[in-house]
This record gives C-alpha cells, sequence and structure tokens, in this order.
C-alpha cells in the first residue's frame, strides 16, 4: 500500500529537487534574491544533520564571513564553496549566462542588474546550479546576447567550476560539460515534455522516456514548513508568509 | 587626524566635482543622507565606484544627473525590482557604465591597499565582460604553462564614503565585521564617514572594539548622522526601510515621478 501522495507547492518542488542536486557536500553559498535556492540549502541541511555548511549572503545568522565582501570570492578561489546558484536574463544551450544586456552594449534594447560575482564564480565554483523559474523561449536562448559567464572554457583556461545542472518552473535539465549541452533530466509533475521543447529555445538531448521530477517527501515537506520557512523570514519575509504562511513580524 | 564636522555639509567638502568617489554595496553601510546632501549641492560629474554593487544610491545620483561614469557589477533595487533610474539610462545610452564582476572590484581595491599597480583574478576569460574593458589585460601566468590570466589595474579612489554606528573622537571609526569599509579606505586617499553616534572613549583602547575598528588616521572627516543610511539598512542595526524603497521603485518609474521623488525627499529634507 502506499499513502496518499501529500499536497505541495510548486516552490516545495523546486526546493526539494535543488535540494537532491545539492548533494553531500561541505559548504553551499546562496547569493542575493535567491529565496528557493537558500529553501533548498537549509533543507539540505536539516537532513544532512548540519552538513553542509551553508552561507546565505544577506543573512546576519545564516552567513559566518567576517572578512568584509570578498571572502566569499576568496574561499571560493581556495575551493571551499562547493554549490552556488547562477541565474541569467539570458541562459543558452551551451550554459552561457547574461546578466548584463540584450542589444549593443553601451546602447541596449533591454538592460539587466549587472554580473555579480558571476564572472568569477561560474570558473571556480565546481557545482553551479542554474536557477531560473520563467521558462520561456525570452530566457531560454539558443545564443546568449553578451556572456556575462560562459557555460565552458577552452582547455587551458584554469576551470574548475560551471554548471551542472538547469531548473525551471517546468523542468530539470542536466548539463554535459563535454558536450556543452543540456539533457533534459526529468519534467515537473503537471508539465510534458512536449511543452518543455515549445517554450525552450535552445536544443537540448532527451531520452525516449523522460521521468517526472520526484516530488517532495512528507518528511522534507516537514522541514521545509516547520524548520526552514522560520529561518528564511529573516532575509525573505514576503517568500516565507506567502508560501509557508510564516507571520511577518514588523 | 581626523574633524568631528559640526555639519555633514563641512564633512563632504572634499568630495569635490569631477573625482572618483568609492561608495559600499547596499548592506553594508552607505552614506545615503550624504548622498541626498550632495545631491542638494549639485555636485556633477562624479565618477562613482560602487563596491562592487549598488542600489538606490547609484540609480539617485544617476536619476539626479551627478554622473559621469558609474564603474560596478550590479545595479538593483533587489526585491523591490529593477534600478529604473539605472536602467533608462543604459537603454538611452546616457551613462558611461564600466561592467565588471564583484570579485574583480574588491581585487583592484586590494592593489590600491597594497600600493601595488594591478591584481591577477581568476575567471574572465572567456567573458564579453572583457571586450569593454580595454582596461584589464590578460597574460601569460608566467608561473605557469599556457595559462591566460586577467590582470586587473588597482583602482585608487579619491573619497570613499560610507556610513558606520560609531566613532570617537579622534576619528578612530567602528565598522565592526563590514571589512570592506576598511579596504575601501586603505585604497582611496580620503575618507569621509557618517557615523550614527560618537563613543564617549577611545575605540583602539578596547581590544574588542579595536579589531572592528579602522583607524583615525586613515579618516579624513566625521559627521553624526543618525539614521544616516536610510532607507538602506545598516547591518545588525536596523533593516531597510522596504515601504519607503518600494515607493521609490513606484515614482522613479518615470522620469517625472523622479523628479517628485527628488523634491520630496531630497530637496525638502535635512540631514537629522
Amino acid at each position: 500500500m502506499t499513502a496518499a501522495q501529500p499536497e505541495f507547492r510548486p516552490e516545495e518542488l523546486l526546493s526539494s529537487v535543488i535540494a537532491e542536486l545539492i548533494g553531500d557536500v561541505r559548504h553551499v553559498a546562496v547569493g542575493n534574491a535567491s529565496p528557493i535556492p537558500a529553501t533548498a540549502a537549509l533543507l539540505a541541511r536539516e537532513r544532512g544533520k548540519g552538513r553542509p555548511y551553508v552561507s546565505l549572503l544577506q543573512s546576519r545568522k545564516h552567513n559566518f564571513f567576517t572578512d568584509g565582501g570578498r571572502e566569499l570570492f576568496d574561499c571560493a578561489g581556495q575551493g571551499r564553496i562547493d554549490v552556488f546558484f547562477l541565474s541569467g536574463g539570458e541562459i543558452d544551450g551551451e550554459g552561457n549566462v547574461n546578466l548584463v544586456s540584450i542589444g549593443e552594449h553601451d546602447h541596449p534594447k533591454v538592460r539587466f542588474p549587472g554580473s555579480f560575482g558571476s564572472g568569477y564564480l561560474y570558473y571556480v565554483v565546481p557545482k553551479v546550479i542554474l536557477f531560473r523559474t520563467e521558462h520561456s523561449r525570452r530566457t531560454l536562448v539558443s545564443k546568449v546576447s553578451f556572456i556575462s559567464a560562459p557555460g565552458t572554457s577552452e582547455p587551458n583556461v584554469y576551470r574548475h567550476g560551471g554548471p551542472i545542472a538547469l531548473v525551471t518552473n517546468r523542468c530539470v535539465f542536466s548539463f554535459d560539460k563535454a558536450k556543452k549541452r543540456f539533457a533534459l533530466a526529468s519534467v515537473h509533475p503537471g508539465h510534458s515534455v512536449e511543452e518543455v521543447v515549445e517554450h525552450t529555445g535552445f536544443e537540448f538531448d532527451r531520452a525516449a522516456q523522460v521521468p517526472f521530477t520526484s516530488a517532495p517527501d512528507a518528511d522534507a515537506l516537514r522541514l521545509m514548513r516547520e524548520t526552514v520557512a522560520p529561518e528564511l523570514a529573516e532575509i525573505y519575509p514576503q517568500f516565507a508568509q506567502s508560501v509557508f504562511g510564516v507571520k511577518i513580524v514588523a | 587626524m581626523a574633524v568631528i564636522a559640526s555639519t555633514i555639509e563641512s564633512a563632504l567638502e572634499a568630495i569635490a566635482d569631477g573625482c572618483t568617489l568609492a561608495v559600499p554595496r547596499e548592506n553594508s553601510g552607505v552614506a545615503m543622507e550624504a548622498t541626498r546632501a550632495l545631491i542638494r549641492r549639485g555636485i556633477k560629474n562624479i565618477n562613482l565606484v560602487a563596491l562592487p554593487t549598488s542600489s538606490l544610491q547609484a540609480d539617485l545620483l544617476i536619476g539626479a544627473g551627478c554622473l559621469a561614469s558609474l564603474e560596478t557589477s550590479a545595479v538593483s533595487l533587489g526585491e523591490f525590482g529593477a534600478a529604473p533610474r539605472f536602467t533608462a539610462a543604459m537603454t538611452s545610452g546616457t551613462l558611461t557604465l564600466k561592467d565588471s564582476t564583484c570579485p574583480a572590484l574588491h581585487a583592484a581595491f586590494q592593489a590600491s591597499e597594497k600600493g601595488i599597480p594591478f591584481m591577477p583574478l581568476r575567471g574572465l576569460v572567456g567573458s564579453d565582460l572583457t571586450k569593454h574593458r580595454p582596461d584589464w589585460q590578460f597574460i601569460d601566468n608566467p608561473f605557469g604553462d599556457n595559462d591566460p590570466i586577467v590582470l586587473l589595474p588597482a583602482i585608487k579612489p579619491d573619497v570613499a564614503l560610507f556610513h558606520a554606528p560609531m566613532a570617537d573622537r579622534s576619528g578612530n571609526v567602528w565598522i565592526g565585521r563590514q571589512r570592506e569599509l576598511g579596504t575601501m579606505a586603505h585604497a582611496s586617499t580620503k575618507t569621509i564617514v557618517t557615523v550614527e553616534k560618537i563613543h564617549d572613549g577611545d575605540l583602539l583602547a578596547d581590544p574588542i572594539l579595536a579589531a572592528g575598528t579602522l583607524p583615525g588616521f586613515y579618516v579624513d572627516a566625521v559627521a553624526v548622522v543618525p539614521r544616516g543610511a536610510w532607507p538602506l539598512p545598516l547591518p545588525d542595526h536596523y533593516a531597510a526601510d522596504g515601504e519607503h524603497l518600494a515607493e521609490y521603485a513606484r515614482m522613479a518609474a518615470t522620469p517625472d515621478g523622479f523628479q517628485k521623488y527628488l523634491a520630496q525627499h531630497v530637496h525638502d529634507r535635512r540631514a537629522a
């Protein structure tokens, strides 16, 4: 007999998928404006009984850095950050990310905030998980207009890091560094392979049978709702309230 | 030796039109009241360098027409969305921007801190950022073999400006764990700091406080400006004023709305 599948929200599915992708590592760092990766990192820590270390950059509590803004980057350069998250205004089929602009650089049609740490962290963090909830031909393109950071590098370039996966609101892609190409790893419940093909601007590999993304189990849901959500409220009060019903304390 | 200025305006005198001004990231202690005072003064042609990102501060200075150029790795209002005046200036081609990446800015400030002309950095090979940075140079690692690495010229600002929790009467400034504020001061010719309050006593006398103190030796002027980072946060002291930032995002979405914001919150407001 199987128990009835518990109900869950899309954010909970994405967080539990990302927690699986994090795997068994020593240190996960999460940048600004990343509530779902932050949920995933804290969930991974709960399930690992305190492993990995989690550094949430905006947090006072979940952030052990004491050497200023550079310490995150120095720590990554030393090989002491195993997992990081990047997004992009555009992401292409070779894993290149664009956080800068569309059109001419000095007079663009569209301008994004800027590259943040991507021009460095993509090269030195072994497992970079790309995360973009909007899965459309506007965001997932065949070729980015501007490469903030490339998905792969020539063999002589110092490169210990790069993308391992791309998680969207429709599916999970894995990245094959040698082929410079994504493969469809799973499709979220309620979505289909055809829909992913229709809304993806780049070509990707896929098996004849693509599995559904595993739903979060009851334990993961309990940990996210009871333990992780109150911790998130420190830096993502709106998210913690709208997804998990944590009351905002003024 | 630092001077405790009697007014914010007098503390800011060293920030002249056309200078290179270094400011910290949005959650590290941004001197927002000082920024409003500079806009009221009508400051012009500033080369702003954000270590390494900026939010409301850069957006206000761009919208008010105070900048000649901006060097940063990003400008955004975070959860309140894109920085509207930055975005408008970029898409209309009116802002000279040196696009960077966070550790490149940290490293270039560290070069000045050490008094050396450049700093090498990993990453950046194959990034389009380098196409727009003729000042960055690639060399083959002289200690390696066929190993391209980028060299970043030192950034040496004329003035560093930030807001901190407290200073003593000798101009020693307590920055706590916001160590990049120390790097900014070491790298810059002059440093101007606004603080929440004056600490009675010597910050360097107590080893626990001294470890988080920027010595007054590096500081040229201090002004007491309670809530001087508002509406941005001061770490460990007060949070961002989200309601105000949301209002800014709404008003600054149009040029007219931005001018109204300036009139209401910059020109009609004086330091407390």
